[in-house]
């Protein structure tokens, strides 16, 4: 089998089609092995994994320690409220003191975009980016993408529809990078206001009407409003938002046909999707996060693989 | 490289009903028996022993499995290319079951000791026994021996024995490369 084509996962821009493939392909072993009695194999169980959330997370770090327990690797986990960064460390300083006790790989989510690449260049050790900022949720991506592929087959000339927070979202950027990558057809719908200036360049269109947007895809992924990264309004208030271009059963009746339905969560319940739509039948959110522990393990066993092996 | 034969297809189609003959006498109706072939090419074997079965023994329902051991082997983080894993597919628990492990060549003994240890996910079989149809003998490196075997084989350690299965049962040829 070839390799990856990287020494880090920073963002999938810096991903080749033949790495996302290979991210599948191996992602579809792990998903057996998630369903077995016994869902463990020993395969990283001489390496460290070291998972760093300077920001809040739950199913992404839940998903990472889950990942790496089952490949078999020795995990430590700390957020920034409980570090020395509140006694003034750097992130390198803070960063190197953990690898100097052995970290063959580190899991970042940063609020600082760029930050997972600033450590790759500044460290000696492999670095997943679990999101930094505004700018790139890799993995997230590649879940998603996985979890489409799944239901739809080759993802080559699909209608992908993302619809919410696209300007502060970094699962959007990542899908749209990882759908280009994938052949896919990408709308996004959203007030004009959430929607981020040159994301056309990104052979990306626009429709801001919900309905005609719903109506040309195949899957839509739903993005929540991101009020923790917002400096000021961007829409007059959530029950407007939610009237334009929440999914509830109206839009979805109105539109006649069968779409996925994708959430990358946490869910606003109410606001950019109602209830019933993320427990409808077409709606795969549960799938996605099964989906999430398979991906996250096939990328740090690809990443693994091209660790130095020093006994001798 | 030179290619020697060291069955062909007339022998190999005996050794196979041989194999057979053998696990029958062992295990009897199958009751509590699986056939297990390991990936990627212990599971060609297992289907001609299915297929000989289902000719010459039609009243024996036979469990069958393939596993893949990729994520088990002792040599990861160990070569330039990155392990490549294949299909598992196990539709039942072993749990008390005597396990019959099925793969072409018996080399160093390291892919069933990767093999019996990946099988622990499935449950605690009652018994695992090994099937192989060649044992490149006075070549392992770990006290592995087959309990079905067959045939032994003496080679040097740069060799490479190959075995190609075709749909045609006349087709199937054991190779040596030096």
């Amino acid at each position: 089998m070839d390799n990856i084509s990287v020494d880090h996962l920073l963002s999938i821009k810096s991903l080749k089609k033949a790495d996302v493939n290979l991210i599948f392909k191996t992602a579809l072993h792990f998903k057996e092995i998630i369903n077995r009695p016994i869902k463990k194999v020993p395969t990283l169980r001489d390496i460290t994994i070291a998972n760093l959330f300077f920001e809040n997370s739950t199913r992404t770090k839940i998903s990472f320690e889950l990942a790496q327990k089952r490949l078999g690797a020795d995990v430590v986990s700390f957020s920034s409220s409980s570090s020395s960064l509140n006694k003034g460390e750097s992130l390198i300083d803070t960063v190197n003191n953990i690898l100097a006790m052995k970290v063959d790989m580190i899991i970042l989510r940063h609020p600082n975009p760029g930050s997972p690449l600033l450590l790759s260049k500044n460290t000696d050790s492999c670095i997943i980016n679990a999101g930094d900022g505004s700018h790139e949720h890799p993995t997230q991506a590649l879940l998603d993408c996985f979890s489409l592929t799944e239901s739809l087959g080759d993802l080559k000339n699909k209608n992908i529809l993302i619809v919410g927070d696209i300007l502060h979202s970094r699962v959007a950027i990542s899908n749209i990078h990882a759908l280009n990558l994938l052949g896919a057809n990408i709308k996004v719908s959203c007030p004009f206001t959430l929607i981020p200036k040159e994301i056309e360049s990104l052979n990306v269109s626009i429709e801001t009407d919900i309905i005609k947007a719903l109506k040309w895809s195949d899957a839509v992924n739903v993005l929540r409003v991101q009020k923790e990264r917002m400096e000021k309004s961007y829409f007059p208030n959530n029950r407007e938002y939610s009237m334009l271009f929440g999914l509830d059963t109206n839009k979805i009746n109105n539109i006649k046909k069968d779409i996925l339905i994708l959430h990358p969560g946490p869910i606003n319940r109410g606001i950019e999707i109602t209830s019933d739509i993320v427990e409808s039948k077409n709606s795969i959110i549960l799938n996605q996060v099964e989906n999430g522990v398979a991906v996250r393990m096939a990328v740090m066993y690809l990443l693994a693989s091209k660790l130095n092996l020093s006994i001798n | 490289m030179p290619k020697k034969i060291l069955l062909n297809s007339k022998k190999i189609e005996i050794i196979l009903n041989r194999l057979v003959c053998e696990l029958v006498e062992n295990h009897k109706d199958f009751n509590n028996t699986v056939l297990i072939g390991l990936q990627p090419r212990g599971i060609f074997l297992a289907n001609k022993i299915l297929e000989i079965f289902k000719k010459d023994y039609p009243d024996i329902n036979i469990s069958s499995g393939i596993l893949d051991f990729t994520f088990f082997r002792d040599d990861f983080r160990r070569s330039e290319k990155t392990l490549s894993a294949s299909t598992t597919r196990i539709n039942f628990s072993i749990e008390n079951k005597n396990v019959v492990l099925i793969d072409d060549v018996l080399f160093t003994g390291r892919s069933i000791k990767a093999a019996m240890s990946s099988m622990d996910s499935y449950g605690r079989p009652k018994s695992i026994e090994l099937l192989v149809l060649i044992d490149r003998r006075y070549k392992r490196e770990i006290p592995i021996e087959a309990n079905y075997c067959g045939s032994k084989i003496d080679t040097f350690k740069g060799d490479r024995v190959s075995v190609e299965w075709n749909d045609n049962i006349n087709n199937n040829i054991i190779y040596i490369e030096n």
